[in-house]
């Protein structure tokens, strides 16, 4: 079976003005939500606690607010999570353990008086104090900063051990900014999807970061391969050439990490779901970064003609 | 068959032989008995241990208030100075402690006395400043340096031994106690049933007080006001005789002076109830408390004496008589649970600091149960739809890619039973995903050897070719995706650790199978005959 007919020759490099423009609006769009809107923490990031409860039988939203009232956690954020008719929720307080005592027995006194003691179950507490959390946020930020960097930095000693300092330089800036743009696609998904941000999101950046930026290697790979043996055709035609022929491979690597990260997505509980979420927005924002964004960077500097 | 590929089936025949080995005691149910006696004994014998995200249990950071113990310290240095002063006959010296820092008084005259006294029997003070005001000069004092860290250390380290000791009699299997950073402990409990009364044993500071009950003092002005000098109010929790439980705290006018504290507990036990009253806990003293507790009580016999627990006060019972003999109990209103737990932590000692709960992670044994099922179902349905796609878009190829991934597979569980990994829930995930990436290395192989044919190569130079032109990239994709996981694993905590681990497992074994183990077919079968095609 083949996807892709050997010889296809699709133009990807003739249209990397509309993709830079249009990644341009969407990341600055991305950015904006953030510093506007600003990521939905959960308790890893913001401290707090988050508090997951399995019911028997149903249960509303409100007829739990009101058995928390009893012990003045009326005001918790209270939501659905799981799956539909799981009748499981979060409660989420911006308080810690620490500062209201035994926080779990207290709302087990409070739902069991109101339900009967055995017909819920506390599934998972997550209580993280002020200062963890902004560790958290400030280790989290620099780890998928350093990831980024450091990605650009190995293809810049790779290609240009192999190929010259100046082509290695630009495709590490190249893959650099298709990094940048993969990982804002993948915070501007979760903004849109509302879901929390937590350690697993990071986890899941820094995935993203290594997935995507492979894509860029075997391009690059075989730009630095063609740049060899095609000696008459201008640099923009080579990098076209090559994003064709690893196309195929392209496709077929990023569907088969796309089938299993769907088969967690929709059967791996609601626990790892943010998790699947990310990284399928994630992968799918790498092999565009790849193809429009990381190899147009290459050209930049050589508008075209090729100067050997 | 030719020698080199005899040699590498050989090392990879023995490979999955051993990589089994290490499995079988997660494969099978109860390894204690279902293996036999002579397996453990030069087998391993390691399960994959499983996250506390996966087992159910919590995961509890504790921060020691080494402050607090520092504050205490220097106000027994405090009172010592005052003492010795006192001796000396050194007179007009103020001595006055501020948080960590002492503060002193001297007038003119005394200053060199003062700082001979400093020097000679306080080596453990260090002066930070010295202020000449009108006539007198101010010593600001500190403690030293080296008292400063050997002080956290102790307390990092004592509390730690305490806390160890109460979770050994609290009873739960394997717990994990470690020190994290500077002043933080790290606790897991894997599988605890009631995190709720673990967190309340490891928690309390459990500084146990004899004080004497000011029966003279208006307890009701105290409260409002403010108690008497050399006097403080406590709060006793309602017992029965005292009002019914729960109901309003009862206040206790007392003297601030401890008459002694639990640092002579031997042991503390759980007595059946006397008459209606609930049990009680009898406390053993070694022969110092012994002594002591025998000159207290004899010295204020008809007076009230209150034991106080992390102030709070739990029975204020009559001295009748003088008690010899070391013994004491504390009675209140609680039930054979509560009265366990406070045995518990009163064998165990008190910790020389407050502790905080600054990071709890708890997880339920069913959410545990649930995320193991859904992890392996997402693991069978999403393999399987890798393995049906390679072999539809790759034929025989495809398959060979789907053998290299069992073998991936069966080589990172191992590995990770070998090095006694952790697996969790990301954890699954990674494997997960190794699958969906680890087929890469064989698209690139396979699309490269196509490539290489439609070029017009024969098909050993094609194979060779393919193999040789599509390892640099393999090996690049690889070592970016390691890198991430590796600042992922610096980064990460817990679950997400173990995501890391896979993650990075599976890179290793992917390299082997994906490139090494597939080759080993193909050049066994251009070895054997002369090929003319392959499926791919």
């Amino acid at each position: 079976m083949e996807l892709i007919r050997p010889g296809t020759k699709i133009p990807f490099t003739s249209y990397r003005k509309i993709a830079v423009i249009l990644s341009t609006i969407v990341n600055l769009a991305v950015l904006m939500m953030l510093f506007i809107k600003g990521p939905n923490l959960g308790v890893d990031f913001a401290g707090g606690t988050m508090v997951q409860l399995k019911f028997q039988q149903k249960v509303s939203i409100p007829d739990i607010r009101q058995a928390l009232d009893k012990v003045n956690l009326g005001g918790s954020t209270i939501q659905d999570f799981g799956d539909a008719g799981a009748n499981e929720f979060l409660i989420r307080l911006d308080k810690t353990s620490v500062e209201l005592g035994a926080l779990g027995a207290q709302i087990k006194k409070a739902l069991a008086g109101e339900f009967g003691g055995d017909k819920f179950e506390v599934r998972r507490i997550e209580s993280v104090g002020p200062k963890i959390g902004e560790d958290l946020r400030w280790r989290g930020t620099v780890s998928v900063i350093a990831a980024t960097i450091m990605m650009g930095v190995y293809i810049w000693i790779r290609f240009g051990a192999a190929f010259g300092a100046r082509f290695g330089l630009h495709f590490g800036l190249g893959a650099v900014i298709a990094l940048i743009h993969d990982v804002l696609m993948t915070v501007g998904a979760l903004l849109l999807a509302d879901y929390e941000f937590d350690l697993t999101v990071i986890a899941a950046l820094l995935t993203i970061i290594g997935f995507s930026v492979n894509d860029t290697v075997v391009i690059c790979d075989r730009i630095r391969e063609n740049l060899r043996k095609i000696k008459r055709e201008t640099l923009e035609s080579i990098v076209n050439t090559s994003i064709n022929e690893t196309l195929s491979r392209t496709i077929l690597t990023t569907s088969t990490a796309l089938m299993v990260l769907f088969a967690l997505y929709l059967l791996g509980g609601a626990v790892i779901r943010p998790f699947a979420f990310s990284l399928l927005v994630g992968f799918v924002s790498g092999v565009y970064s790849t193809i429009f964004i990381a190899s147009p960077v290459i050209l930049l500097w050589d508008k075209g003609t090729r100067k050997r | 068959m030719h020698r080199s590929v005899l040699t590498r089936l050989i090392i990879f025949l023995v490979a999955s032989v051993a990589a089994l080995i290490y499995l079988t005691p997660t494969l099978v149910k109860d390894p204690a008995k279902s293996l036999p006696s002579w397996w453990s004994s030069f087998l391993p014998s390691d399960r994959i241990h499983l996250g506390l995200d996966l087992q159910g249990g919590s995961h509890l950071v504790l921060e020691v208030k080494v402050d607090k113990a520092i504050e205490n310290n220097v106000e027994r240095a405090r009172g010592e100075l005052t003492n010795l002063l006192r001796e000396r006959g050194i007179s007009g010296v103020s001595v006055e402690r501020q948080g960590t820092q002492i503060q002193l008084k001297a007038p003119a005259a005394n200053v060199e006395r003062v700082r001979g006294v400093l020097k000679g029997d306080f080596p453990n003070l260090a002066v930070v400043n010295t202020q000449p005001s009108d006539g007198t000069t101010d010593f600001f004092l500190t403690l030293s340096k080296e008292e400063l860290k050997s002080l956290r250390d102790y307390a990092v380290d004592q509390s730690l031994e305490t806390i160890r000791n109460r979770i050994d009699q609290f009873g739960v299997s394997e717990p994990i106690i470690q020190r994290q950073g500077q002043s933080d402990i790290l606790i897991q409990l894997p599988g605890i049933q009631d995190p709720e009364r673990a967190k309340e044993i490891i928690g309390k500071t459990a500084l146990l007080e004899f004080k004497l009950v000011d029966d003279n003092a208006n307890v009701e002005d105290a409260v409002k006001n403010g108690p008497p000098p050399g006097r403080q109010v406590l709060y006793g929790q309602g017992g029965k005789g005292e009002g019914g439980l729960g109901a309003e705290k009862v206040a206790y006018v007392l003297e601030a002076r401890t008459l002694m504290t639990g640092e002579y507990i031997t042991d503390a036990r759980v007595r059946p109830s006397q008459q209606l009253e609930g049990p009680y806990v009898e406390l053993i003293l070694n022969s110092t408390g012994a002594r002591l507790f025998e000159q207290v009580t004899a010295a204020n016999v008809k007076r009230r004496m209150a034991i106080v627990l992390d102030n709070k006060v739990y029975s204020a019972p009559v001295i009748q008589e003088r008690i010899g003999g070391g013994r004491a109990s504390i009675t209140g209103s609680f039930d054979i649970k509560e009265a366990r737990d406070l045995s518990i932590i009163l064998r165990a000692g008190a910790l020389p600091a407050p502790v905080e709960i600054v990071e709890e992670r708890t997880v339920g044994p069913s959410l545990g149960q649930d995320s193991i099922n859904q992890g392996i179902i997402s693991f069978i349905v999403g393999g399987a739809l890798v393995v049906v796609f390679m072999i539809a878009y790759y034929k025989g190829a495809g398959l060979l890619a789907n053998v290299a991934i069992i073998f991936n597979i069966l080589y990172m569980m191992a590995v990770l039973a070998g090095f006694q990994a952790v697996l969790t829930l990301p954890g699954i995930a990674g494997i997960v995903l190794t699958i969906g990436m680890a087929v890469d290395a064989n698209v690139l192989i396979n699309e490269r050897i196509r490539e290489e044919l439609r070029g017009g190569r024969a098909l050993r130079s094609a194979i060779e070719a393919g193999y040789q032109n599509a390892l640099p990239a393999i090996l690049d994709s690889n070592v970016t995706t390691f890198l991430s996981g590796m600042i992922l694993f610096q980064f990460g905590t817990g679950p997400i650790k173990g995501f890391a681990v896979t993650l990075c497992i599976g890179i290793l074994t992917t390299v082997i199978t994906a490139v090494y183990l597939t080759r080993i077919y193909y050049d066994y079968r251009l070895g054997a005959r002369n090929l003319e095609r392959i499926s791919i």
